[in-house]
This record gives C-alpha cells, structure tokens and sequence, in this order.
C-alpha cells in the first residue's frame, strides 16, 4: 500500500496516479476484510463489499472523465460512450 | 481440517507475497501499460487468495457469504476498471515502449496520429 501511494504521488501522468489509486482501494479493501476477520468485527466485511462498489465507480467515473474531456477531435469517431 | 488450515495459510501467504511483488512491479516497472499489468496481477490473483485464505478458516455462517460477495464482485469489477483505464490512456495519447524499436513505433504512431 506504501508503494502504491508513493506512485500516486509521484507518478508522472494522471493515468499512473488513477491506477495507483485504484490498486490501493483495492489493497485497503482486502486489509479491512481481512482485519475484520481477525479482530472479529463481523460488521466490517460489510464496509469491505461497500468499499468495493464505491471504489469500481469512481474508477469508472474518473477514466470516463478523462478519456471524454481531454481530447477534443479524436473522440467524435468513436461515437460517444458505448 | 488440518489440510484445510495448511491450504488457508499457503493462500494468505501467496496472496501477501503478490500483493508485495504488485506494489514493487507498480513501482519499479518503466512504463505506464507495464504498471497496469502489475497492477492486474494484485487485483485477478491475490485478491482472490486472500479473501479464499480467509472463507476457508470462517466455517459455514453467513460471513462467509459476504466474503463469497467481495470475492465476485473484486473479480467482475477490478479487470474492468484496469481495461478502462489502458483504453483511456491508450486514446489520451499514451503508447507502450517497445524496446529497440520504441523511437521508431513512436514515430509512426505520431505521425498517424
């Protein structure tokens, strides 16, 4: 999880810190799945599954940001979201 | 249920060696598509090693059901979520180096482009 925010924060491009991001929800997710099994803190696989969705949207959310607002010409022959 | 456990451990413990060797690749390696392939390998294959490390010591209850959920719904999501990032950067102008030939495929593509 270090390394990956260390590539968040050092990472040359938005891609890389996007990616950076997405591996350390899922890492965090993992680690309170797991810390809830072993302290036995049954609400916590709960918070992990919602971690999970909010983590895939914002993802999404983010790459579609980007893919559709940076580029100005090439975009329009793809024929929009699909 | 001894083998049971020793199958539990060698998951966690493999599933924490990947989860190290993808935060190392994500950092080491040189390029952007090489990043998304260390990442895809934390997310397909030590995500899934955890959580069936841990449904194997939970014993049949309904946690077990919930980590089950984690488990597809990491599996289903996480591969998109790699894809639409490569394919976001790939149309935001990034290319992949390709070794000796990384100049020249550089130049071809930017003079198509």
């Amino acid at each position: 999880m270090v390394l990956a925010l260390i590539r968040a924060f050092e990472g040359p491009s938005a891609y890389d810190r996007m990616l950076a991001a997405n591996l350390f929800g899922t890492k965090t997710v993992l680690v309170i799945a797991l810390g809830g099994y072993a302290l036995d803190w049954h609400s916590y696989l709960d918070v992990a599954l919602l971690y999970a969705m909010v983590n895939f949207v914002s993802t999404i959310a983010v790459m579609r940001f980007f893919e559709y607002s940076g580029m100005t010409q090439d975009d329009s022959e793809d024929g929009g979201p699909s | 249920m001894n083998a049971v456990e020793m199958l539990s451990d060698f998951c966690l413990l493999t599933g924490g060696a990947l989860c190290i060797t993808g935060g190392v690749g994500l950092l080491r390696m040189p390029d952007f598509f090489s990043r998304v392939h260390a990442a895809g390998l934390t997310e397909t294959l030590a995500a899934p090693l955890l959580l069936a490390g841990i449904m194997l010591q939970m014993g049949w209850s309904l946690d077990l059901f919930k980590v089950l959920a984690i488990l597809v719904l990491v599996l289903a999501t996480n591969p998109t979520a790699t894809h639409a990032m490569a394919k976001a950067a790939l149309h935001g102008g990034h290319l992949p180096k390709l070794g000796a030939s990384a100049t020249d495929a550089e130049e071809d593509a930017s003079s198509k482009v």
